[in-house]
């Protein structure tokens, strides 16, 4: 997570004023955090590619909202958040409607279809992870991967939650807590069958 | 202050961001109470297993590439709404001069004009209706639309 610095200043300012050159810095910048933050939040890779695109694209329509100074990423990350989370929506709806549920069959929370492919050097006790962090709700789902796979501070996280940093801390320990429960790795849990 | 209290703490003292006068109380509580080491030797396990997770990298094509989408989706965008509005202005011109030539016309009758206005109402009436379900479509769903 880079932080702000003079090039992305001049870079929104010329956004600002249309240039696509400019907006070029800012996806080149932050194209990989926008990808795995919608591959932690949808699940699954070829959405995560075409949401977090949409993202800059709805980005750069809207660039004058920004306020001069202000950071381009947490305004983003709204951006990239909605938009993950009305897919997860349609996605319940349109497989609650339809029945082509057979795809995913194992798990029917409304974050289902979490695919396994997206997870590296895959084995048992990450599957396992990676589905729990599937279930949980989405405002404990987003800070355990902005944490974890993002690897941002609690300032960052804040920053980008338009939050302050005890709430990150509160929902930090909520979304682990609920995933000792998932894994089962909470007090007298199979803790010693992971490996 | 209550193990209560301390919880907050809890997840500060695990990743690292408490200062460290927050450490160190955080560190003499946990001297004293076997409940919140308990906890803590837990969470530590459970962090420890999900950083073990890590996701596919993509193929730097898809990097080389990512731009390109981005831009052409834009650029698409753009086309579109050029397209709609070109495409609403011919469709409104169109309609008038038929109604003129229909009403002007004195060798078709009555009967005949009111049923050729009709038609020409109605298919405007299913082109508006049509055209706003694709502009409200398009706004929920966009990026369905527009994907390569
Ligand atoms: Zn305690």
């Amino acid at each position: 997570m880079p932080s702000v610095c003079q090039e992305e200043i001049l870079a929104m300012q010329r956004c600002r004023r249309g240039s696509a050159e400019a907006f070029e810095v800012l996806v080149n910048r932050y194209m990989k955090d926008a990808y795995f933050i919608a591959l932690g939040l949808v699940g699954n890779r070829e959405d995560a590619m075409d949401l977090s695109q949409e993202a800059f694209v709805r980005a750069y329509r809207n660039i004058k909202q920004v306020k001069p100074g202000r950071k381009f990423f947490p305004w983003f990350y709204q951006i990239l958040k909605n938009l993950c989370i009305s897919h997860l929506r349609k996605r319940k709806y349109r497989r609650a409607s339809s029945l082509d549920g057979e795809n995913c069959p194992q798990v029917a929370a409304a974050t289902d279809c979490f695919s396994p492919e997206a997870v590296a050097r895959r084995n048992e006790t990450k599957d396992r992870v990676w589905q729990a962090i599937a279930k949980l709700d989405e405002k404990h789902r987003e800070v355990i991967i902005l944490r974890h796979f993002q690897h941002m501070s609690y300032e960052q996280i804040a920053a980008a939650l338009f939050c302050n940093k005890g709430t990150v801390t509160s929902r930090l320990y909520y979304a682990r807590k609920k995933l000792e429960e998932l894994l089962g790795t909470g007090k007298g849990g199979g803790i010693n069958d992971m490996p | 202050m209550t193990c209560h209290d301390y919880k907050d703490m809890m997840m500060g003292y695990l990743d690292n961001e408490l200062t460290d006068e927050q450490r160190g109380q955080f560190a003499e509580h946990l001297a004293g109470c076997p409940e919140c080491t308990g906890e803590l030797a837990q969470f530590r396990k459970l962090k420890a297993i999900t950083d073990e997770v890590t996701l596919v990298e993509p193929e730097d094509r898809l990097w080389q590439d990512y731009w390109g989408g981005v831009y052409n989706r834009i650029e698409r965008g753009f086309g579109w709404i050029v397209f709609s509005v070109a495409a609403i202005l011919l469709a409104i011109y169109g309609g008038f001069k038929v109604i003129e030539e229909i009403v002007k016309d004195p060798t078709i009758g009555m009967l005949l004009k009111a049923g050729l206005l009709a038609l020409i109402l109605g298919l405007a009436v299913l082109f508006v209706s049509v055209l706003r379900e694709r502009v409200y479509f398009w706004s929920k769903d966009r990026y369905r639309n527009v994907r390569r």
